[in-house]
This record gives structure tokens, C-alpha cells and sequence, in this order.
């Protein structure tokens, strides 16, 4: 955005949202929104603590568990949907209805089925993230260039070969756009998770700040929580525009 | 009584005992119920450049494809140096039309991609690549990327992809109907020296007249609706002269007069 002659950064209007929230928790209008300056002074106040330290190694772990299951199950799966109509016939429709579904209705059937640890969160996590990964795994492998697939058959690649050296690197602007929408989803997942499951990392924490009303250390883990989340985002979004200069030029 | 010379290249069209390196035996392709190719017989001579030209539709490219492998027909035979064959094989290299070239690969692992696909060492087969990048002067562009060149080098790195394989059959489909006219024109003599040099069997699929008689040994001319081989013609083009000099031939011209009289009738 210019204004006046100046470029201004990328989400200059962040600060002008901050601007009203302060106003806002400055006249005292409500308990909920407390000064975003108060916010950020306990942000910095619980950023060391033991409690905040233990949160969010537990939340990471089970996050990172979680996604790497998404992922490592989620793209051959795409791939091979992709590739063959009849895994795609069979396995499609559950695709397609999980992705939509709500799935935290299906938490407490997890619970019973995997207990009550760290096991179930992660399993909520993949269950969050996986299905954008296949479908858009899928969907990037039907785009092939037919004759890419034709030239590795005609050079003799075997299966394997046709989809690590061919399909992968061919669908992976698509691939890496699903993992991207994927690990935003699990982050959903995890948290979801730690407040239904087990009350353990951030999840204990914002049920442990908002049953006390603790506002401004609520808001500070959430800050906590949209950072990370944003970072990992802009993270693949930068790996994504790496490989983008070859999604224009495959056909 | 003299035949003129274009009269005895259509007389000579049936090759005599000539080592035949490929042949296809009454193959029949069905697509659904389309009949895309109907009893198809035709051989290629080894070392010779043979076009399979005709309009769109005809099933020219179709025929290309399952001599190569990719498609299956439906019955018939293909026999490649005296054996019958069903899928793609190693003797067998295939140049696509759209240059099918990984993207996110340099030229160097493109052109050696072939051979990493049947497991040649990475040095040896770069080793054989540099050779070939050379050969079809792309010396200089190894660590550059398909979308950093023209169509016309992409097609170079597509054409020396397939010559590094040593398949000493090429399957061409149509390659350089994506470039442009200059770099076409000097594709076309560029395949001449190749032919001549290579000791390979060229096949050669183009919808162009005049590109089929100034690049080949043998034409087949093909007709749709049903697919059928309508001529053999086997132009007697006297290249020791120079290839500027095949346009000017007379036979050249003959040629090509003829074959437009022949494809008129199916060009809307």
C-alpha cells in the first residue's frame, strides 16, 4: 500500500488494529479486551516461564508428530489416488467427506479408541491436516503433463522411479499448497486436541488463564500461538513461490 | 521407355530385401468405437529416415505411440530389429512434440535423465550427456533450466535426451511443430547431418509436406476415415549437393505437388 508517496510495509494495518485495541483496553470497556500494551507486557513476563517453556515443548510435539504423519502419509496417498482410478474410485468419497466433516465432533471417539495421552492429540493433529494434503496431493498429480508421464514410461522408469524422480517434483507446487493449508489446519488440531483430550500445553494454559480470567495472559499465548502459526505459514509459502516458476511452465 | 524420376519414386516405393529394422504387421488400434488404425502394415528401413505424414486425424501419431510402446494395439504386430514387441524398450528412444522436459531440472540431468533411469552411474552418464549437450550445441547451457531456454533448445535437450540413450530406433512426433520457422528450418537440415552421422533408424511424425520431403528417405503418406496407408514414396532427392540446394530440386517440387494433390480431398 502507498499513502502519500510512501510504500508502506506489508501489514501496516496490523498497527492500526493494534492502535483501536489499545484504545479500546484503555477505556476499560470490558474485562475481556484488557490494553494490547498490558498484553505484550505479560507476553514477555510469561515468555520464560517453566510453565510456558513446558507448554510449548508439548505443543510442538505433538504438533510436529501430528504434521509429520499428515504429511508422510498424506502424499504417497494423494499420489497414488492420483495415479491409479481405482484407489481413487475406493478412497475419494472418505476424502471427501472428512475434509469437510467437523472433526472435533470426532475427538471423544478418538479418545476412547486411543486414551487419554499424548497419542490421541497427535492422531487429532494428522486427522486435522491430512486430507487438503491428499486431495491437493491428487489433484497436482491429475495435472501431469501426459507426455512427462509418457516420456518416463518410454525411458523405462520403473514405478518407484516414475514417482520420486517424475510425479512428486511434477505435482509439488500443488503438494506443497495442501501442506501449507494442512499445517494451518492442524494447528486447529492440536489445540483442539490439548482442551478436549488432555489439558496439557497451550491447550492447559488458555483453559488454565481463561477459568481465572487471567484476559491479558490469554491474549498473550494466543499472540504466542498466531505468530508461530503464521510463521510456519509464510515458511511454506516462500518454499511454495520457489518452485512456483516451474508450475507456469509444466505443460 | 524412361520413367521421369518422380514416376520411379513412387514405382520404387516397395523397398526390395533391405535389413528393415522396424515392422509393423496389420495393427488395428480401436478407440472405443473409433477405428484409429485399421490392418496398418508398413516397414522401415534401418538407417533411414522415414515420415509418417498425412492430415490430422489420420492416426499418424497414434502409430507412433505404439511402436514406441505407449499405447497398446489391439492386435497386429510390431517387430523391432526381428522382435516382436509390446512395451517400451531400451531400443527404442522417443522425442515428444511438447519436449516433455522436467522442469525443475537442469539441462544436464535432463538430457542424462534417460540414462539415470536405467542406472547409469552418475559420472558416466554425464560423461555421455556433455557429449551429446555438445553435439546438439548446447555446450555452455548444462546447469541452465527448461524455462530459461527457447523452444527451439528445448527441443535440442529433448532431441539429445533421446540420442543419449543409444536406441538405434528415434521416434520423432512432430518436434518441431512448437518451434518457430528460422529455428525450424535449421532443425530440419541439423536432422539431415543426423541421419547421415548416426546410423540410426529415424521415424519421423509431421503434418508438414514439405518438411516430410526435404527430410526423407522413405514417406509413408496416410489417410483417415479409415486410417490407411495410401503411398509409400520414397523421394530421390539429390542431397550431395547441399540441403540449401533440396528446395530448388525439381524432384523436391514434384514431390510435394503430388502428395497436396493427394491430401486436397481431406482438408477442410
Amino acid at each position: 500500500m502507498v499513502i502519500m508517496g510512501y510504500k508502506l510495509p506489508n501489514m501496516s494495518s496490523l498497527l492500526i488494529w493494534g492502535l483501536l485495541w489499545e484504545i479500546i483496553g484503555q477505556t476499560g470497556l470490558t474485562f475481556f479486551v484488557p490494553p494490547l500494551s498490558e498484553v505484550f507486557v505479560t507476553l514477555f513476563k510469561i515468555i520464560g516461564t517453566p510453565a510456558f517453556v513446558k507448554a510449548l515443548t508439548e505443543t510442538a510435539q505433538a504438533f510436529l508428530a501430528g504434521v509429520f504423519f499428515a504429511i508422510a502419509i498424506g502424499i504417497p496417498v494423494g499420489i497414488f489416488m492420483g495415479r491409479s482410478r481405482l484407489l481413487d474410485e475406493l478412497l475419494l468419497p472418505w476424502v471427501n467427506i472428512f475434509v469437510s466433516a467437523p472433526l472435533t465432533a470426532l475427538v471423544p471417539v478418538l479418545m476412547v479408541l486411543f486414551g487419554f495421552g499424548m497419542k490421541s492429540i497427535i492422531i487429532t493433529t494428522t486427522l486435522f491436516g491430512i486430507w487438503i494434503i491428499i486431495l491437493n496431493t491428487r489433484a497436482g498429480v491429475r495435472q501431469i503433463n501426459r507426455s512427462l508421464i509418457e516420456m518416463s514410461r518410454s525411458f523405462g522408469a520403473s514405478q518407484f522411479d516414475a514417482f520420486t524422480k517424475v510425479y512428486f517434483w511434477a505435482a509439488l507446487p500443488e503438494i506443497l499448497g495442501g501442506v501449507r493449508i494442512g499445517v494451518i489446519r492442524a494447528v486447529k488440531g492440536v489445540i483442539i486436541g490439548q482442551l478436549l483430550i488432555s489439558i496439557v500445553g497451550f491447550g492447559a494454559l488458555f483453559e488454565l488463564y481463561a477459568s481465572n480470567f487471567l484476559m491479558s495472559h490469554f491474549w498473550a499465548v494466543l499472540i504466542v500461538l498466531f505468530a508461530l502459526a503464521f510463521s510456519i505459514s509464510e515458511f511454506l509459502g516462500y518454499l511454495e513461490r520457489r518452485v512456483s516458476y516451474y508450475a507456469a511452465n509444466r505443460s | 521407355m524412361v520413367m521421369s524420376q518422380t514416376e520411379s519414386a513412387f514405382a520404387n516405393a516397395h523397398p526390395t530385401e533391405q535389413d528393415i529394422a522396424v515392422s509393423i504387421r496389420g495393427v488395428s488400434k480401436n478407440y472405443g468405437a473409433v477405428e484409429a488404425l485399421k490392418d496398418m502394415s508398413l516397414d522401415f528401413p534401418r538407417g533411414q529416415l522415414t515420415s509418417l505424414l498425412g492430415p490430422s486425424g489420420c492416426g499418424k501419431t497414434t502409430l507412433l505411440k505404439i511402436i514406441a510402446g505407449l499405447l497398446k494395439h489391439d492386435s497386429g504386430e510390431i517387430i523391432v530389429n526381428g522382435k516382436n514387441v509390446t512395451g517400451p524398450g531400451p531400443n527404442r528412444a522417443f522425442v515428444f512434440q511438447d519436449f516433455a522436459l522436467l522442469p525443475w531440472a537442469t539441462v544436464m540431468r535432463n538430457v542424462a535423465f534417460g540414462l539415470e533411469l536405467r542406472g547409469v552411474p552418475r559420472s558416466e552418464r554425464e560423461d555421455k550427456a556433455e557429449k551429446y549437450i555438445k553435439g546438439v550445441g548446447l555446450a555452455g547451457f548444462e546447469n541452465a533450466y527448461p524455462h530459461e531456454l527457447s523452444g527451439g533448445m528445448r527441443q535440442r535437450v529433448g532431441l539429445a535426451r533421446a540420442l543419449s540413450v543409444d536406441a538405434n530406433v528415434l521416434l520423432l512426433d512432430e518436434p518441431f511443430s512448437a518451434v518457430d520457422e528460422q529455428t525450424r528450418r535449421k532443425f530440419q537440415e541439423d536432422l539431415l547431418s543426423l541421419v547421415a552421422n548416426e546410423k540410426k533408424t529415424f521415424i519421423f511424425v509431421t503434418h508438414s509436406i514439405e518438411e516430410a520431403v526435404y527430410c526423407s528417405d522413405q514417406i509413408a503418406l496416410l489417410l483417415p476415415r479409415p486410417s490407411r496407408v495410401h503411398e509409400m514414396i520414397r523421394p530421390q532427392i539429390d542431397r550431395s549437393k547441399g540441403v540449401d540446394n533440396i528446395p530448388r530440386e525439381p524432384e523436391y517440387l514434384d514431390i510435394v505437388d503430388q502428395i497436396w494433390a493427394s491430401l486436397r480431398a481431406y482438408v477442410e
